[in-house]
């Protein structure tokens, strides 16, 4: 007979969701994209790998861009977690529009990850040059766009535009 | 389409977009219900065995399970299947049911499905059942079918053969014997999948009550997946909906039905309960389809001036244990042979298409279906030639592209062709990429040991491909496309079309053609797409229909309308039908007297009787496509690839990339780039990384995204992409399709490209993907010579 899994080790965890406190009591292996999902219907935050290759499952804890299928809920305990349902700052919008503009998501799978990406390199001074924002985006995959569009989308935001 | 359009030929966003970066999409996955029941699989570990038992008892204790089931458990609500194509008797797929029986034939088969009240409880149930396997041997296809390996043993392999097909005309045996110059190349393709973000999920409810099956499935089919769940589950066809919520990328992956996914759907018919089935990665990589797997021996013979006399195409493919259900696995080694010459006079040709079963896992479509190769296999021919004669590799391409057909029709090898502008296509691609100076570039920089190469790639595509392929197949697979066109009551335009997307943005592109014939705004125009039980029957995405088919009917079924609109509001208006034009969301008389869409729409609705008669017609128009009089739109193009390749590491880096293509009419301007970019760097992730490698033994080596490599932003280039725009005649809108021109040309023109970079080396590359140990092995002579 092996552990309940549902059951074996649940924990509490408190943390600020797109700026909502949240409180719940889960099995300790759940991770915070699972979470997030699955217990709080924030399907936003996507899962393309689940092994922290694929960059789909980027979201923001505490202003830091990181894997939500890497992290287990428990670890965001007390943090602040932005997803992109919760984007919606200046800069988020600004990125938001761009996006649209630019046509910079095809099937939209990989873009919750994108902007999470873009927002934490964005908010730490990334160069507008086309060169620095591939390498900000090289743990994003994106099978639809080929990037340029993404590239695009973020000089526009940076104010990068002449730099194509 | 009137020359002052103000909307088609506009890169304008799509509705679509804004929904997903608020993080508002709604993929299968995200489609959770309570009591939602989750399914898991034991998969084959082996490539071929046979199942001798299995003890599930403790997995059936686990906790949270709600079944455990076999083979025999879903026999009794799910019909076997078996792919058949009336065209080709000899092709013999072995049937298939839900999960395996006693044999299995490829690693990741399904064979038991544990259904529990989570994933994770499916999953730790999962490690509680036992299957007794006997390992039998597998067939796999040797690296070398035209010269194996020392040691191989073909009486021990014995593989069922698949296929055998052959086109020819003229003598090739004599032309290439009576050539000035007679070239030759061995060409080993690898074995790809599509990758798509999201993996493929099905989510299936049945209410035993109404005996009604609704399915939400990751797929570009709903309507084939609606008739084959109605024959396997014997449901009349109007108690099955299958509806495509969003999907995350597709590709030809989601085109098929899968095994895991049929098990999922009976499932929910044996329990009645609601489930879900998700793919993870690991489960994409062995289950989903692959393609392409092939190899080739080409020969070619030119006369001095580098003209074409004759080819010879020898092609094997490596299929799957099954042929891949309902539309088989033979596409591309039939289009690969039919395609490869397509773009040039090629006086006598013999092409020789085998494939053969193997125990791996099934193959299927991906963007482009053999065209890829075809195109691969021409053009480094080409090149060969041209090196032999002294010829620019540009200059053997004009003097060998056929000339633009008169009247549509076929080539040699049947492929049929309406207009035909590669030579303006060239024209355009050389001038953008300063053809001339990267050449004189290329020369100075080899003086100082730096190699790079320029590939040129031409290629016809076929778009919008209608009935004829499947129908001959007695494959029941719908090809026409349709859309129903309504004014509600309210004086919204709603628009259900057969056509899906899975992010080409066709449903943005089909709101724009609807709002330009009706005066509104794109974003006005509701699209209804994806869903068996709300829209018109049709194909949905596949062989680039959206915009060619789905675009066209959607501008008849709003000219329909238009008419409908003018015939109401004339007498109300008291002018001439023809008086009346279209905008904001009204129709306007002579005078400046306007009837808005919502004052005639309620009319109609609600007050009929002021109409003359005292009735109206329905404001509700549903128009269908297909080209009347062809088999499918062919378009063409160029591409152009810049590589430099490093003889000390074996990397290659893509410098450039260019792309020029007719795609015929263009409705948006940014969803058509995005389609050519985002193929092209498909078609460069072919080239450099993508491969499922398999052991001697059939064992899946590379399933994880750490391990299969795909192309990523920092990899990429920029790619410059024009067109030249030749409308169909075919249709009034005058488009043709465009999904797959990157990934068809973009194979060939990477193989040009790094075969030209080491030219001045001495070898070439003949495995694909051109990887770092390719290049190495082949420059130091590690992989034996081929001349
Ligand atoms: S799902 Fe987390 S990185 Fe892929
Ligand atoms: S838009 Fe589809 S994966 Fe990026």
């Amino acid at each position: 007979m092996t552990p309940d899994p549902e059951a074996a080790g649940t924990v509490r965890v408190q943390m600020a969701v797109n700026g909502r406190p949240v409180n719940a009591e889960i099995p300790a292996c759940t991770n915070l994209a699972d979470f997030l999902r699955g217990e709080l219907g924030l399907t936003g935050t996507h899962l393309g790998c689940e092994h922290g290759v694929c960059g789909a499952c980027t979201l923001m804890v505490d202003g830091a861009a990181v894997r939500g299928c890497l992290m287990l809920a428990v670890q965001a305990d007390g943090a602040e977690v932005t997803t992109v349902e919760g984007l919606d700052d200046p800069l988020g919008r600004a990125l938001r529009e761009a996006f649209v503009a630019r046509n910079a998501l095809q099937c939209g799978f990989c873009t919750p990850g994108m902007l999470a990406t873009l927002r934490e390199a964005i908010g730490a001074g990334l160069v507008p040059e086309r060169a620095a924002v591939r390498a900000a985006l090289s743990g994003n995959f994106c099978r639809c766009t080929g990037y340029e569009a993404i590239v695009d989308a973020a000089l526009d935001v940076i104010g990068g535009r002449d730099a194509r | 389409m009137p020359a002052d359009s103000t909307l088609i030929g506009r890169s304008v966003p799509r509705a679509a977009a804004r929904r997903t970066v608020e993080g508002l999409g709604r993929y299968t996955d995200d489609l959770d219900a309570a009591g939602v029941a989750h399914v898991a699989f034991l998969r084959s570990p082996h490539a071929h065995a046979r199942v001798l038992g299995m003890e599930l008892d403790e997995a059936r204790a686990a906790p949270g399970v709600i079944g455990v089931y076999t083979a025999a458990d879903l026999a009794a609500v799910c019909a076997p299947w078996q792919t058949r194509l009336a065209a080709l008797p000899a092709h013999v797929s072995p049937p298939q049911q839900a999960l395996a029986g006693d044999i299995v034939r490829y690693q990741g088969e399904p064979v038991v499905a544990v259904l529990a009240t989570s994933r994770r409880a499916a999953e730790s149930a999962l490690e509680l059942a036992f299957v007794d396997f006997e390992d039998l041997e597998p067939a796999i296809l040797p690296a070398d079918i035209f010269e194996p390996a020392q040691g191989f043993d073909a009486a021990a392999w014995a593989p069922q053969l698949a296929l055998d097909r052959q086109i020819a005309h003229g003598d090739a045996g004599a032309a290439l014997e009576g050539a000035a110059h007679v070239v030759r190349h061995r060409f080993a393709f690898g074995r790809q999948t599509a990758v798509s973000l999201e993996g493929r999920a099905v989510r299936a409810e049945y209410d035993r009550r109404s005996g009604r099956l609704s399915v939400q499935q990751s797929h570009q089919a709903p309507f084939q997946m609606q008739q084959i769940y109605a024959e396997l589950f014997g449901l009349p066809l109007g108690r099955v909906q299958v509806a495509a919520p969003d999907v995350g990328g597709a590709f030809g992956g989601k085109l098929h039905a899968f095994p895991d996914e049929i098990a999922a759907v009976a499932l929910a018919v044996l329990t009645g309960r609601t489930v879900k089935f998700t793919a993870d990665r690991l489960e994409s990589f062995l289950a989903d389809a692959h393609a392409r797997e092939a190899q080739a021996e080409a020969r070619l013979g030119v006369d001095d001036d580098g003209r074409i006399l004759g080819m010879e195409i020898d092609f094997a493919a490596g299929l799957g244990a099954y042929s891949i259900y309902p539309r088989g696995s033979v596409g591309d080694a039939l289009q690969a042979i039919q395609l490869a010459p397509a773009a040039y006079r090629v006086p006598s040709y013999a092409g020789r298409a085998r494939a053969w079963f193997q125990n791996k896992a099934p193959v299927g479509a991906y963007r482009g279906v053999g065209q890829p190769i075809a195109f691969a296999l021409m053009e480094q021919m080409l090149d060969l030639a041209a090196a032999a004669c002294g010829l620019d590799p540009a200059e053997i391409r004009r003097r060998n592209y056929r000339e633009a057909p008169d009247t549509p029709g076929p080539t040699e090898t049947g492929v049929v062709l309406e207009s035909f502008t590669t030579r303006a296509c060239l024209d355009t691609l050389l001038a953008e990429m300063d053809y001339a100076g990267l050449r004189a570039e290329q020369a100075a920089l080899r003086a100082k040991g730096v190699y790079r190469g320029i590939g040129l790639t031409s290629f016809v595509e076929l778009t919008g491909v209608g009935a004829q392929l499947y129908g001959p197949q007695q494959v029941r697979v719908a090809a026409q496309e349709t859309c129903r066109l309504s004014l509600e009551p309210d004086g919204t335009l709603t628009c259900r079309t057969s056509v899906t997307d899975q992010g080409q943005g066709t449903l943005g592109g089909l709101a724009q053609i609807v709002a330009e014939t009706l005066g509104v705004a794109p974003h006005a125009v509701e699209m209804i797409a994806g869903d068996t039980a709300a829209t018109p029957v049709g194909g949905g995405a596949w062989a680039s229909r959206g915009m060619a088919l789905g675009g066209e009917a959607a501008l008849r079924a709003s000219r329909g309308l238009a008419a409908r609109l003018r015939a109401v509001a004339a007498p109300l208006l008291q002018c001439e039908e023809a008086a009346l034009s279209f905008s904001d969301s009204g129709v306007e008389g002579p005078g400046g007297a306007r009837l808005s869409f919502r004052e005639i729409a309620e009319t109609v609705a609600f007050r009929p009787y002021l109409l003359p008669g005292g009735t109206a017609p329905a404001l509700e128009v549903t128009e269908s496509f297909l080209p009347p009089d062809l088999p499918y739109l062919a378009t063409n193009g160029v591409l152009a690839a810049h590589v430099e390749v490093s003889p000390d590491t074996g990397l290659t880096r893509v410098l450039g990339f260019w792309a020029v293509d007719d795609c015929g009419r263009i409705v948006n301007p940014m969803l058509v780039d995005g389609q050519i970019r985002g193929g092209v760097v498909q078609g460069i992730g072919a080239a450099l990384f993508e491969e499922c490698r398999y052991s001697a033994d059939g064992q899946l080596l590379n399933g994880s995204l750490v391990d299969y490599r795909v192309p990523m932003a920092a990899d990429m280039p920029d790619i410059v992409v024009r067109h030249i725009e030749t409308p169909t005649h075919q249709s009034a809108l005058g488009a043709k399709g465009v999904g797959e021109a990157g990934t068809v040309g973009a194979l060939g023109a990477m193989w040009c490209a790094v075969n030209d970079a080491l030219a001045p080396l001495g070898t070439t590359v003949r495995r694909q993907p051109f990887t770092p140990e390719h290049v190495l092995s082949r420059l130091h002579g590690l992989e034996e010579e081929f001349d």
